[in-house]
């Protein structure tokens, strides 16, 4: 049998990304006019996308963390269970010349896709993307849920909806950055239908200004793809794949000597690994530390530890040090000037998705004019596209660049946090508001990332990223319930000016208490779930600057002003007109309550809960970059 | 070499010859097929439109099983796999064309002989420039690429807009021709041969003793105006939007896929087989230099008149210019992974221009109108029409998973990758100079969102003028879910074709 075939991961990872496409033409093929067919069986497409997600979690949980931890001192951080070892072992395998056989137990996926291109299908699984991913297919559900008032041309929304959610996950999945730019652009499309054909009065407008800052941030992607792409990485894989293309070289010309063959080889890759570690050896390099640059030994047994002497293994087994020192040295990816343009390149093209000041106009617009549900995803899923981003791609790729200008980062969060808090606090159009917070609450997300301060100190930056991760999917959270709450005082009052809502606690009691509850999260109150994360980042920011803590923490006083302020006048008072409303329907409960006890599970039981399995992976994230400084 | 001996071999090589050259000559009976149709009476009620699809979709299957590499009739052509490349294409464009005109129903049963001689006629003169390997031929093969495009392009009898094109696209045609010849005529003069390989290596040695004469930069400055004009690159382009906006959008279609290709076929083969034997440094610099310049002055020209144009046509026309532009990037590379990439780009650029003029014609043969506010509310008239024009708009935007996304990646990591050699190689002029073609690459596309998302706006989000269903066939619906397929299937699965390209490349000087 081929063992290729039993990778049963793969099955499970391309499932995962695909099923809700899958759904998508499901539903083409039904007739339009069989309306509460396809509510339905979207709604049912969205629930086992969920419950595969559950599946996958499981999975991570039992045989990535639990099965390679060291059960006699019962921690979930063994090396081995790291995303970058897995994908290393699973290059290895891919690199022999009879490839395989895969292990169907790591939840990592590699098969070539674009051969000339060196573009891969990869896809893999670790605490940070795999939350991202629960994230994603609990928030796409409740949307559909919510998305059963919407009556001209459900199919077609319903289709881009799902298109949208399979964008998203692919995008969070892809451990290959052309696989992920393909994801992420994947994502634009529906999100100009939806917003273009489902939204407000100036639904056009906003459509387009949401394509063009999009489209301008995913250009600059597409530039830094490019860039590194070119870069050689022969020493950093594995040297199988160095020994194939000599012997191909050889081949096409045999009067290339082999030896002579071997000096010109040049590897390159969209491997998000791979490429990062030349992003940490291009540091080295340039903060004069290459002397701590080391060839990784060989053999399974060896734990993937930082070895103890201070030095860092980055080349490939096999490689020799020095000439291998030398070509990195000559390689333009060793120049200030390129690494510091590719971050930049990498850094505004997240920054338009998070939003971060000043890329973020698209937002409030964006927010305003779209249908209740899609507000919800936008919010709470493709926002954290943007964070993901920085995590995943633009900080490990450039750790140089990014450890240069961690302050003027650090200082652009702390400057969206308040610059959010404030315009949120003068605004009169409930969503607006909800959207300009969401700005405000991202910047915790950019500062806590920031919060590299040094080496010694890196207990503080694993608790700033670990903050982050957690605050965006508190506001995951949050934010989808708030927007879901606008929009069912949208449905009874068909407009969402504060200053005219007022006295819904008499009419709608158990709305009122559901959506207490969630503006007391979003604010950070303890006991709820956005107290965690930005308890964290704070404590990391003030390690990383005080002045920045000092921001972020009066910004809460802000924060707490604008919710609060909202709340009384949507809520509290008396109102002739509002009086008449009905309180939360059957549906619009059952959408709510999930979404109120997260809120509170995940304020209660943070670490059991999330950081319990999310925690290893930020960990070893941490120990990668934090030692470099 | 003693006369005899030399018509002895040409002798013995005909049959093969003649052989290799049996898809063009399939075209040839096909021309004279329907010439002579027109002298029956009873024939001109027959529409001859299917019979020629026929007869290219044979040629396409001979030229298909074709690998073998060689120089036809003594030199005058090369059937390589570059030249099969472009064969395949422009006969598989021509047929996509000749099915779309029985859709919309251009040419009815009387004109129908008319209009397969020349499009057939204009086909034969495309294919031979894509293997043409011999000045004279090159020069033959333009005039009959462009005399029967000149006739389509006035196809529309009685409208005006119709003749002035022609006329406009003869008198602009005619210039570019004639100093075309008097450069190769200068270039013959000079080299003493107008056979490419020969003349490449006499290039090469002019330039060895003493650098180039005034005649002969005179003469190869005359023969890339001419290339110039049929690529519509700037400063030749002003004659591409009247013509587009005036010829029927089947025929404009033709023109901006097939004829288009032929011509940077036919220019990369000139670069590369001109400038093999001259040494590296000096010239091949400058004309890199000078196509890069040329390349993002056109991309940008197009994109930017694109933006105020209510025509759809015309939009598309200034589309297609900037889109030469951005094939122009990678050709001024003249580096053989660029000439991959170019032909990648044209792989992807056939579905998607087609589709979008053949969405034009559609929309022309129903509603009468060409402008965008026809193509209004298109996605409540017709979801399928929508949603194709969505993905061809998307795919000249350069969204991916679409194969518009795939060519201009290629074409802009070529740039790039150039720019890094040059920058490497002791030319860090030039490697800047590319970075900045990437740039201004880069800048285009977003500038060409502003557009094609007008048309997308007009498509998906506006309200219909006139709510009824447009009511197009099922033929039509399948025929453009066809070409919507191929633009995602290029877009997803490129393997298959980056291998054929890059075998074509090979096959390049």
């Amino acid at each position: 049998m081929d063992p290729n075939a039993r990778e049963v991961d793969m099955i499970w990872l391309t499932a995962q990304v695909f099923l809700p496409l899958a759904v998508a033409v499901l539903l083409l093929i039904v007739p339009g006019r069989f309306r509460e067919l396809l509510r339905w069986l979207a709604l049912f497409g969205c629930a086992a996308t969920l419950a595969l997600s559950l599946c996958l979690w499981v999975d991570y949980y039992h045989r990535v963390l639990e099965y390679r931890s060291d059960r006699s001192v019962s921690s979930m951080y063994h090396p081995d269970s790291r995303l970058d070892a897995r994908v290393e072992h699973q290059q290895s395998l891919t690199a022999k010349p009879v490839p395989g056989p895969f292990l169907s137990i790591d939840l990592v996926t590699i098969r070539p896709w674009i051969s000339q291109f060196d573009v891969n299908y990869a896809l893999g699984v670790d605490g940070l993307n795999l939350l991202m991913v629960i994230l994603t297919s609990l928030v796409t559900m409740l949307a559909v849920a919510a998305s059963w008032k919407i009556d001209d041309r459900v199919k077609g929304y319903l289709v881009l909806i799902l298109t949208l959610e399979s964008g998203v996950i692919g995008a969070f999945l892809s451990l290959d950055l052309f696989l992920f730019y393909v994801f992420y652009e994947v994502m634009l499309l529906p999100m100009y239908f939806l917003i273009g054909m489902w939204g407000g009065g100036r639904r056009k407008y906003a459509a387009l200004k949401f394509v063009i800052y999009t489209l301008a941030g995913s250009v600059c992607l597409l530039a830094a793809m490019i860039a590194l792409y070119t870069v050689n990485v022969r020493d950093f894989v594995d040297q199988n794949v160095v020994l194939r293309q000599d012997e191909e070289m050889a081949r096409r010309d045999p009067s290339l000597l082999i030896l002579e063959a071997k000096g010109r080889i040049e590897v390159h890759s969209f491997d998000i690994v791979t490429l990062s570690k030349v992003g940490r050896a291009a540091m080295l390099v340039l903060t004069n530390q290459e002397h701590r640059l080391a060839v990784r030994g060989v053999g399974k047994d060896e734990p993937h530890q930082p070895a103890a002497n201070g030095s860092v293994e980055l080349f490939a087994p096999g490689v020799d040090r020095e000439a291998a020192l030398a070509r990195l040295k000559a390689s333009p990816v060793c120049n200030r000037t390129f690494q510091y343009v590719i971050f930049a390149l990498l850094f505004v093209g997240f920054a338009v998705k998070v939003p971060i000041v000043p890329l973020h106009s698209w937002l409030p617009d964006a927010h305003v004019e779209a249908p209740t549900p899609v507000s919800m995803i936008l919010a709470g899923v493709l926002l954290k596209l943007g964070g993901y981003g920085l995590i995943r791609i633009a900080f490990p790729l450039c750790p140089w660049a990014a450890a240069e200008l961690a302050w003027w980062i650090g200082l652009i969060g702390a400057v969206g946090i308040v610059y959010g808090a404030l315009v949120a606090m003068g605004q009169t159009d409930f969503k607006k508001l909800l959207a300009y917070s969401s700005v405000s609450h991202m910047g915790y997300v950019v500062l806590g990332l920031a919060s590299w301060s040094s080496a010694d100190n890196s207990q503080y930056w694993e608790m700033g990223v670990n903050g982050a991760v957690y605050q965006m999917l508190a506001h995951g959270i949050t934010a989808t319930a708030l927007f879901f709450v606008v929009g069912v005082v949208y449905d009874r009052a068909h407009h969402r000016e504060l200053n005219q809502l007022g006295g819904l606690t008499e009419p709608m009691p158990v709305y009122t208490g559901l959506s207490a509850i969630l503006f007391f999260a979003s604010m950070g109150l303890p006991g709820l779930c956005g107290f965690v994360g930005e308890f964290k980042v704070m404590m990391a920011a003030w390690a990383f600057s005080p002045p920045l803590a000092v921001t972020a923490i009066l910004a809460t006083i802000l924060t707490a002003s604008y919710l609060l302020w909202a709340w009384q006048r949507a809520f509290l008072g008396v109102n002739e007109k509002t009086k008449g409303y009905p309180d939360v329907s059957a549906r619009e409960f059952v959408i709510l309550l999930p979404l109120v006890l997260f809120a509170i599970a995940l304020g209660l039981f943070p670490s059991v809960l999330i950081l319990s399995w999310v925690e290893p992976s930020v960990a070893g994230w941490v120990e990668n970059l934090a030692p470099l400084k | 070499m003693p006369l005899d001996a030399e018509l002895a071999r040409l002798d013995a090589t005909l049959a093969h010859d003649l052989l290799r050259f049996g898809p063009e000559l399939l075209l040839c009976l096909g021309i004279v097929g329907s010439l002579f149709a027109k002298l029956f009476r009873a024939a001109t009620r027959v529409q001859l439109v299917p019979f020629a699809l026929l007869l290219t979709l044979v040629a396409l299957g001979l030229v298909a099983s074709d690998a073998q590499d060689s120089a036809v009739f003594g030199g005058l052509l090369r059937l390589d796999s570059f030249a099969n490349f472009f064969r395949v294409f422009l006969l598989l464009t021509a047929a996509l064309v000749l099915a779309l005109t029985r859709l919309t129903g251009l040419p009815d049963a009387t004109d129908s002989a008319d209009f397969v001689t020349l499009l057939l006629g204009g086909t034969l003169g495309m294919m031979l420039m894509a293997s043409a390997n011999h000045l004279i031929m090159v020069f033959l093969a333009i005039e009959m690429a462009s005399l029967p495009s000149y006739v389509l392009a006035g196809f529309l009898k009685g409208k005006g807009r119709s003749s002035e094109a022609a006329l406009k696209y003869v008198v602009y045609g005619a210039a570019a021709s004639g100093v075309m010849l008097y450069g190769i005529s200068l270039l013959v003069g000079q080299l003493g041969t107008a056979y490419l390989p020969s003349a490449a290596e006499s290039l090469g040695a002019a330039f060895r003793s003493g650098g180039f004469s005034l005649s002969l930069t005179a003469g190869l400055l005359f023969l890339f105006v001419g290339l110039g004009f049929k690529l519509a690159v700037l400063p030749f382009q002003f004659w591409l939007p009247d013509v587009f906006e005036g010829a029927a959008a089947e025929v404009g279609a033709m023109l901006a896929v097939a004829s288009k290709a032929a011509a940077v076929g036919l220019t990369l083969r000139l670069l590369f087989v001109l400038f093999q034997h001259v040494p590296i440094p000096a010239v091949t610099e400058t004309v890199s230099a000078a196509l890069a310049g040329v390349a993002v002055l056109t991309a940008t020209l197009g994109n930017v008149a694109a933006l105020v144009q209510t025509n759809l046509k015309r939009l598309l026309a200034y589309s297609t210019i900037a889109h030469a532009g951005y094939m122009l990037m990678a050709i001024a590379c003249i580096q053989r992974p660029a000439a991959a990439a170019v032909l990648f780009y044209l792989a992807g650029y056939l579905p998607m221009t087609l589709g979008a003029f053949a969405v034009v014609a559609v929309l022309r043969s129903l509603t009468g109108s060409e402008e965008i506010d026809a193509a209004r509310g298109l996605l409540k008239r017709s979801p399928v029409l929508g949603v194709c024009t969505a993905v061809f708009l998307f795919s000249l935007l350069g969204v991916p998973p679409l194969a518009g996304f795939a060519g201009k990646f290629q074409v802009f990591t070529a740039v790039y990758r150039t720019g890094a050699f040059h920058a490497a190689g002791g030319h860090p002029w030039l490697g800047t100079l590319f970075n900045v073609v990437l740039a201004a690459g880069v800048v285009n596309t977003v500038v060409s969102a502003g557009y094609y998302l007008k048309v997308l706006k007009a498509v998906a989000l506006d309200d219909p003028t006139d709510e009824t269903p447009l009511g197009e066939g099922v033929a039509v619906r399948l025929y453009l879910l066809l070409l919507t397929a191929a633009v995602v299937v290029v877009g997803v699965w490129w393997d298959p074709l980056t291998d054929l390209t890059w075998r074509a490349a090979v096959g390049l000087g």
